[in-house]
């Protein structure tokens, strides 16, 4: 486990994983984890099979982000997430149902199948699909949470890519001269669609916050335990004294953008898949993975079953 | 053998016209091979014309910025907005820099610069990426507007639209890249087809000469779709007879080219998938009013999507989307009702 300093320009090669689920809390980390991962396989499942409609993008390789950081999140925070957002959903309610059946459209979808895979919005939290809207959108809920006196913290969960938007920087300003409790997480994962960060960084990002004098972490490898180490006094911190954090973490796209579309070599894939933190993770707690998973597994297809048997989504108050 | 796609006709017009003017660039996202953009329209441009491609950051506000620098410096640069709902990001640069160079500096400086955005629902993609933003820049001055229809080769059109020396958007309907171009006279048992106007404004779509026809409907772009399935349907059920008239123009609109057509026909529609309020379809029932008033048998009908977000779930989407149904309800209205 290390934080990366600044000199390392590229964070393409994501650091050996030693995948820990932090041991007070193992059982409730790999069941997020597993649940996570086996959902967005379903859900590519599902899309082969031509059961979806529209498109989604899933996050395998990048759920024990999420689950990380969930447990170190408070009732009145609030999360802003982004079209890769099923992982974030989940890590924080655990909704499976309420997400497929959301995607699929069916009665009992979180947002009455209006919304999709990128656009839900339950207590404290929020996703859209046009990168670029939820740092500033967080900035005002961070404003307000700021305001009304309490603990709360605004998040919002990015892509490296979406830092292309200027109104990031425009943000990390504001939030910086007004103090705003604002954690901007960055899910680094050096890929935005079909580009790589060579071509559309210059520069860090850690660099970026520093400009505006927000502090910046940078994270590499996937052990709970110690990101929970990292990351939970520095958001301690910030619920005592206001002011923005970011935290980059080092980490991997194993899937394609949305549904097929890869232009990464399988080479490529397949040494990300290496150093993925399943395998390590099943190695180093055999019996509770495989449990875990067992459990996972048939709650899935419980719900695969049980979710093309439900009725179309109704919205009631459409106009 | 088919017609080539429409998407390939695009990804062709781009290769003509990189080919023959060593001004032409494109920028956008995700345009380099082999993904040649998200819906392949710069398929083996970025390998042919590697100098010439920019596959940008996610920065549309500035890099639309930039492209209108690149025109004031003599370029002629094509942006790609990957989803039109994204043009939102720039607007600004587009409203109040690209269009106003061309006359807000007490003479006129051309300015080729040429924005292609994706636009449209019906792929369950959501609120965020489906709408159909066209309306939002009407009557900007020296800012024109054209739609990709079935009809009309993009090969000719880019080239036109790159050298007109105002900043021209293209609107493409996502739903339209993986079609088939019309090319045949005959579009099928049914109808044919022809251009009309001195510059082949407008596809003209019939059963059979139109003398006085039962109906005109205005249809653009992806709309032409459920024009022909109503008018279609309108003709069966009812010996209706349709004529459809397809622009590659949005705005401003070439009337002239039509005007005979619409003083003949009883009834005329104007149909869009963007939603009502400040339409482009009631910017054409605006102008056809202030040219034919009097003339007209029926007060005409602008139909549009339901004014409301595009839900993501198919069943829903639907609902929200205009139908043929639409269509074919208008079409038939009152003429079967008197
Ligand atoms: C304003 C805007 N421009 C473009 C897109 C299309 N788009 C969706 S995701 C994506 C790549 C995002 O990359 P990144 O932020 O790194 O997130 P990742 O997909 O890697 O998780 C792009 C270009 C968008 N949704 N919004
Ligand atoms: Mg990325």
């Amino acid at each position: 486990m290390h934080i990366l300093h600044g000199s390392a320009q590229r964070i393409s090669v994501v650091p050996p994983v030693v995948p820990i689920a932090a041991p007070e809390s193992a059982e409730a980390d790999i069941e997020a984890l597993f649940l996570i991962r086996g959902f967005e396989r379903l859900l590519l499942d599902l899309f082969s099979r031509g059961v979806l409609n529209g498109t989604t993008h899933t996050c395998l390789g990048q759920e024990y982000i999420p689950v990380a950081l969930s447990p170190l999140f408070e009732a009145p925070d609030f999360i802003f997430s982004n079209h890769r957002g099923h992982g974030h959903y989940l890590a924080r309610f655990g909704d499976v149902e309420g997400l497929l059946l959301e995607i699929m459209g069916r009665a009992g979808g979180v947002c009455n199948g209006v919304g999709g895979s990128q656009h839900l919005f339950r207590d404290g939290f929020l996703s859209t699909g046009v990168l670029g809207e939820s740092v500033p959108a967080a900035a005002g809920m961070a404003w307000s949470l700021k305001r009304r006196g309490g603990r709360g913290i605004a998040v919002a969960y990015t892509g490296d890519g979406g830092w292309g938007e200027g109104s990031v920087y425009e943000t990390l300003n504001m939030a910086s001269l007004w103090r705003l409790p604002l954690l901007v997480v960055v899910e680094n994962n050096a890929m935005a669609q079909s580009s790589h960060a060579e071509q559309y960084r210059a520069g860090t990002i850690e660099d970026r916050a520093h400009a505006f004098g927000v502090r910046a972490l940078r994270i590499g490898g996937c052990d709970l335990a110690e990101i929970r180490n990292l990351v939970g006094p520095e958001i301690a911190a910030m619920r005592e004294r206001p002011r923005p954090l970011v935290i980059e973490f080092a980490t991997q796209r194993l899937g394609p953008h949305s549904k097929g579309d890869d232009p990464r070599s399988p080479e490529l894939v397949a040494e990300l898949w290496r150093r993925d933190w399943e395998a390590p993770l099943r190695e180093r707690h055999p019996a509770l993975c495989e449990r875990t998973a067992a459990r996972v597994g048939a709650r899935l297809e419980e719900l695969r079953a049980t979710a093309l048997q439900k009725p179309l989504s109704e919205w009631t108050d459409a106009r | 053998m088919h017609a080539e796609r429409i998407v390939e006709n695009l990804n062709r017009a781009h290769h003509e016209l990189f080919g023959r003017d060593p001004a032409v660039c494109l920028i956008g996202e995700d345009l380099l091979d082999p993904y040649g953009g998200a819906f392949k329209v710069s398929r083996d441009l970025s390998t042919r014309f590697p100098e010439r491609v920019l596959s940008a950051p996610i920065s549309e506000c500035a890099f639309t910025g930039m492209a209108c620098g690149m025109a004031l410096a003599g370029e002629k640069p094509i942006v790609e907005i990957m989803f039109g709902d994204f043009i939102g990001y720039a607007f600004d640069p587009l409203w109040n820099l690209a269009a106003k160079s061309v006359s807000m500096y007490g003479r006129r400086v051309p300015v080729h610069l040429l924005v292609r955005c994706t636009v449209g629902g019906n792929r369950g993609f959501g609120a965020t990426h489906s709408q159909s933003p066209q309306k939002h820049f009407l009557g900007i001055p020296d800012l024109e507007l054209f739609e990709v229809n079935p009809f009309h080769d993009n090969v000719e059109l880019l080239g036109e639209l790159i050298d007109r020396g105002n900043p021209v958007l293209l609107f493409e309907n996502k739903t339209l890249y993986s079609r088939h171009r019309i090319q045949d006279d005959d579009l099928d048992d049914l109808f044919s087809w022809r251009f009309i106007g001195p510059r082949q404004e407008f596809a003209q779509i019939y059963i059979e000469e139109p003398e006085s026809p039962d109906a005109v409907i205005i249809a653009p772009g992806s709309v032409v779709f459920p024009a022909l399935e109503a008018a279609r349907r309108a003709f069966l059920d009812h010996e209706m007879e349709t004529v459809i008239l397809t622009p590659a123009q949005l705005h401003p609109f070439p009337l002239a080219p039509i005007l005979d057509d619409l003083a003949r026909a009883k009834r005329i529609l104007v149909i869009e998938e963007g939603i009502a309020g400040g339409s482009w379809a009631e910017s054409v029932a605006t102008a056809i009013y202030s040219h034919l008033w009097g003339r007209l048998e029926n007060p005409v009908i602008c139909l549009h999507s339901k004014t409301s977000i595009i839900p993501c779930a198919r069943h829903l989407e639907e609902r929200v989307l205009l139908q043929s149904g639409h269509v074919f309800e208008a079409l038939i209205g009152e003429s079967v009702r008197a």
